[in-house]
């Protein structure tokens, strides 16, 4: 948000405070989950979603990155493709070991 | 010699230099805390057993600690917006509530650890505890460098407001990308540590 005018911002304080709400209930919604206990599988599976919620809507909304430069994107999205190695480097070590 | 696009978009880029030089620096953080979280997975897949995270560790305090960095974070966003709309004394309580409540997390953290160091969970104790402290701590030595940042912006630092109230903008806007990265952090930690 280069020329951010004035304008602008005092409209996205709204968003922000929404967000700011959404944030709150989705803490509060994967709290409550992992009370049930549920087994790994979807327990690991509801956690990570309800944090890619709320880490894409920091990303987008307080980071801008719902408004940003098409350079940013593409040093962002070759960041993921090393990530996503990176992540899945333990796989293939399982996958070499037969396990 | 004065420095290059520190207010202005470099037309090759389309953003002012400190903003790409963040991104880069925070593409980087991806890197450190994704080894981390990579080493996660292979220690737990690897285990023969892996103690739940709410047998060992106190959930009411790491669920108060979330919504203290939460609040920080949308602090931190209005204290960019109030210098974005040309208040700045509305950015002084903003910035001041950020630094506030990074300190708070800090303090609850502290809480956290001395519980742990109490009943002899030290690092040698477990992997589990091992990973766990290596996390949080890192993770914590980033809030602090957030304070130190933040407490500059909020100091010395604002005397910039009036001799280039852009450009000081602009660095408040780059400190309070880091710090919503440092809070995406704690947003994965969270549940991965505690919940699981």
């Amino acid at each position: 948000m280069d020329t951010a005018n004035a304008e602008n911002v005092r409209k996205q304080v709204r968003v922000y405070v929404t967000v700011f709400a959404a944030l709150m209930a989705l803490t509060i919604i994967t709290v409550t989950i992992s009370t049930f206990h549920l087994d790994p599988p979807a327990a690991i599976a509801v956690a990570l979603l309800i944090a890619s919620v709320k880490a894409s809507l920091v990303a987008a909304y307080f980071m801008h990155l719902i408004s940003e430069k098409k350079l940013i994107y593409a040093a962002l999205g070759l960041t993921a493709v090393f990530f996503l190695v990176l992540l899945f480097l333990p796989v293939s070590h399982f996958a070499d070991r037969g396990l | 010699m004065e420095i290059p696009y520190t207010v202005d978009p470099r037309p090759d880029t389309g953003v002012y230099n400190a903003k790409l030089g963040i991104w880069l620096f925070l593409a980087s953080e991806v890197m450190l805390f994704g080894a981390l979280f990579s080493s996660y997975v292979l220690l737990r897949v690897g285990a023969v057993s892996w103690p739940h995270g709410y047998e060992h560790l106190n959930i009411p305090l790491a669920t108060v600690n979330t919504v203290v960095l939460i609040s920080s974070s949308v602090t931190m966003v209005m204290a960019w917006a109030s210098l974005a709309t040309g208040s700045f004394r509305r950015y002084r309580i903003y910035m001041g509530s950020t630094v506030a409540l990074a300190c708070v997390f800090l303090v609850i953290k502290g809480f956290e650890y001395a519980a742990k160091f109490e009943h002899g969970l030290y690092p040698s104790e477990s992997t589990f505890i091992a990973i766990y402290f290596t996390l949080t701590g890192l993770h914590a030595l980033h809030i602090v460098g957030g304070i130190v940042v933040n407490s500059y912006l909020l100091g010395p630092g604002s005397a910039m407001w009036q001799t280039d109230p852009r450009r000081f903008t602009n660095r408040v806007e780059v400190a309070g990308l880091y710090w919503h990265f440092v809070d995406l952090v704690w947003i994965f930690l969270f549940p991965v540590l505690y919940l699981l």
